[in-house]
């Protein structure tokens, strides 16, 4: 592997609010290689979206508070100006959000918002813009792109406005794409048409992608690696392989343990993590995830930092012995999850 | 397109019809009100009232006086005045028209300039003391009536200050044809369009503030700004394109009502001798030709400002088009 093309350094964002400080990221690190898929999976208020908008500066909240670095080619993003990070936006990297129905605007017609973005970047004419929306709809799947071109946001289904988010997103070849629960808000046989697509496009291009999701399904399929983010906190980081079969974090195992299977027999009942997550404002001293973990000992009230415990690369934030922990998830979760995928 | 101008014309009969019955039975059933007295004059002998009656077709069934007076308006167009004897009262609104006008027209494209400045001010500003100023500033101007505020214009422009450098340029009250001297136009109308705009360049600036806040948080502003655009650029084209439906429709209507005879109270404090004077007038005499042709004359502004309105709307949001 080169030099990293994302790296984030200890990124903290905070937000203040009446009732105190929300710590909504607290201390996160990854870095993302060139072509390389990441998944980050965490549940609701994880983090996950305030991580990859603030890469993005797209927190205009001046209640939000930031640390740490964001360096993207060698150049901290945190530190540059409002032009030059609206240049990195869409050329170096573009996003695609979790709701296709209310993230284009409802007042253009769809070809005028991908040309938009083309001309806010390179200087071609308005007909070579308009052409190369016609071809970009066409490379995601938009059947009769030429005429839809001209079609308002409103006169498409649910996956055919995410293929546009995409168009719109790969429009200018950039470096890194970011998929905010790109498949969330779309039915199921949706969810793989869209996925499929984003596989398509990153392996024909070589982009690199971070993928956001709450679902370990979708990961299974696409990330390179994934980072499991809890309390906003990376709890477990490594490769695909590593984080299916050799889960290291008691909340990798809830998750890995609460995916439904057709190909088994059917539980009583799906299995869940007990209880809720814990307040942002209020973090526990220790381990976040302590107040929920079956396997908790005295060690736990001490925060558990994300080590590589087995080796490889292989960061987990959990005080238990590898040893143990491989006794204990043999009765928890279906290492089998993995092989369909590849 | 065409179904969309049919529906509307009928629509438009339709409401003139209902407001002119009504207007009419409110008149006559209205207590102590005889025409034909208000024309004679208090102490006329029974006999002259009698030929009055008959002279106005005041004694004929009510029905009958009512579509007489809808054949004077709109075919013959020969509607006599009851207290100004002799004068037609179609040809006097078509000549009281261009002064309403002129002051509607000009004081809309100012309150929609302040409007758009002092909202989309605001709405940057947000966080600073800026806002919470500007919009003290805006709901002043919304309280201020517009008689006093006329009132105090005219003192200060007519009175105080009018030897001064600043003032003097104010001619006399009262309204010059464009067509006759466009300067002495502009200079008479100049401080009643101030006037009249202040009120609704007030609430329209708090309006579009609050969509403008609104649009900000849209999924699509953000999109926008992930596209990498100016910041300037994504409020023209994404907020304020979107807060401009809001805007829009308020607008018609009020510029709608305004022309249609709502703008009286300038009319009156300035001495412009428009529709809203003239509405004015017929009602302290009790007029009823006058009042009826100001009420159609209104009626048919209001309902062409709503249709304008509809394909305004269309134009700005596609997604009530037709498909």
């Amino acid at each position: 592997m080169t030099e990293p093309l994302l790296e984030v350094r200890d990124l903290k964002v905070s937000f203040r609010t009446e009732d105190g400080l929300v710590r909504a990221v607290d201390g996160v690190s990854f870095s993302l290689s060139q072509g390389e898929t990441l998944g980050i999976v965490g549940e609701s208020g994880s983090g996950k979206s305030v991580t990859v908008m603030s890469v993005m500066r797209l927190i205009s909240d001046p209640n939000a508070r930031f640390e740490g670095e964001v360096l993207y080619k060698g150049r901290d993003l945190m530190t540059l100006s409002k032009d030059q990070i609206r240049e990195i936006r869409g050329t170096g990297i573009a996003m695609i959000f979790q709701d296709p129905m209310t993230s284009l605007n409802p007042v253009y017609r769809v070809g005028w918002q991908i040309a938009e973005q083309i001309r806010a970047h390179e200087q071609v004419s308005k007909q070579a813009a308009h052409a190369r929306a016609i071809e970009l709809l066409a490379a995601v799947g938009i059947p009769r792109p030429a005429e839809r071109v001209d079609s308002y946001p409103h006169q498409f289904s649910g996956g055919m406005r995410q293929r546009v988010m995409i168009a719109m997103a790969v429009s200018c070849n950039p470096d890194i794409l970011i998929a905010d629960e790109p498949t969330t808000a779309l039915d199921v046989t949706i969810q793989a048409q869209i996925l499929n697509l984003i596989k398509k496009l990153r392996n024909d291009f070589g982009t690199a992608v971070v993928l956001i999701t709450h679902d370990m399904g979708v990961v299974a399929d696409l990330a390179d690696r994934i980072a499991v983010m809890y309390a906003g906190r990376i709890v477990e980081q490594g490769s695909r392989r590593g984080v299916f079969y050799d889960a290291q974090h008691p909340y990798t195992w809830g998750l890995l343990g609460s995916i439904a299977r057709l190909d088994r027999p059917k539980p009583r009942r799906l299995s869940a993590i007990p209880g809720m997550p814990p307040s942002l404002l209020r973090l526990p001293p220790g381990c976040a995830f302590g107040d929920r973990c079956t396997h908790r000992f005295d060690l736990c009230d001490e925060r558990p930092p994300l080590l590589d415990r087995v080796g490889g690369g292989h960061l987990d934030a959990c005080h238990l012995e590898p040893k143990q922990k491989k006794e204990v998830r043999e009765t928890t979760i279906h290492p089998e999850l993995i092989e369909e995928a590849e | 397109m065409l179904t969309f101008i049919i529906r509307r014309s009928l629509w438009t009969v339709l409401v003139l019809f209902v407001i002119t019955v009504l207007v009419f039975i409110i008149f006559f059933k209205t207590p102590g009100v005889d025409p034909a007295r208000a024309i004679a004059g208090r102490n006329s002998s029974p006999a002259i009232l009698a030929e009055i009656r008959a002279q106005f077709g005041l004694n004929k069934p009510l029905p009958v006086q009512y579509a007489l007076m809808m054949k004077k308006i709109f075919i013959s167009r020969d509607l006599v005045s009851y207290s100004n004897q002799g004068v037609r009262v179609v040809p006097e609104i078509a000549a009281a028209t261009p002064a309403t006008l002129s002051l509607v027209f000009g004081a809309a494209v100012l309150w929609v300039v302040m409007a758009i400045g002092i909202g989309v001010a605001a709405a940057l500003l947000r966080g600073t003391i800026l806002d919470p100023l500007l919009m003290i500033l805006a709901l002043i101007g919304v309280s201020a009536p517009v008689f006093w505020l006329g009132q105090v214009a005219n003192m200060i422009t007519q009175g105080g200050l009018h030897g001064t450098f600043l003032f003097s340029w104010v001619p006399p009250l009262g309204y010059t044809p464009l067509t006759q001297d466009p300067l002495l136009w502009f200079r008479g109308l100049v401080i009643p369009w101030i006037t009249l705009s202040i009120a609704y360049a007030g609430l329209y600036g708090r309006v579009l503030r609050a969509n403008l806040i609104e649009t900000q948080n849209e999924d699509f502003v953000r999109t926008a700004h992930a596209k990498g655009l100016t910041d300037g650029r994504v409020l023209r084209r994404h907020t304020l394109r979107t807060s401009m439906i809001t805007f829009a429709s308020l607008f018609g209507l009020d510029f709608g009502a305004l022309v249609a005879g709502s703008a009286l109270l300038t009319e009156v404090v300035f001495g412009i001798h428009g529709v809203g004077y003239l509405t004015y007038q017929a009602f302290t005499n009790l007029d009823l030709p006058t009042i009826m042709a100001t009420v159609v004359y209104g009626a048919f502004f209001i309902v062409l400002a709503n249709a304008i309105v509809d394909i305004v709307y269309a134009w700005l949001d596609p997604r009530i088009r037709p498909e």
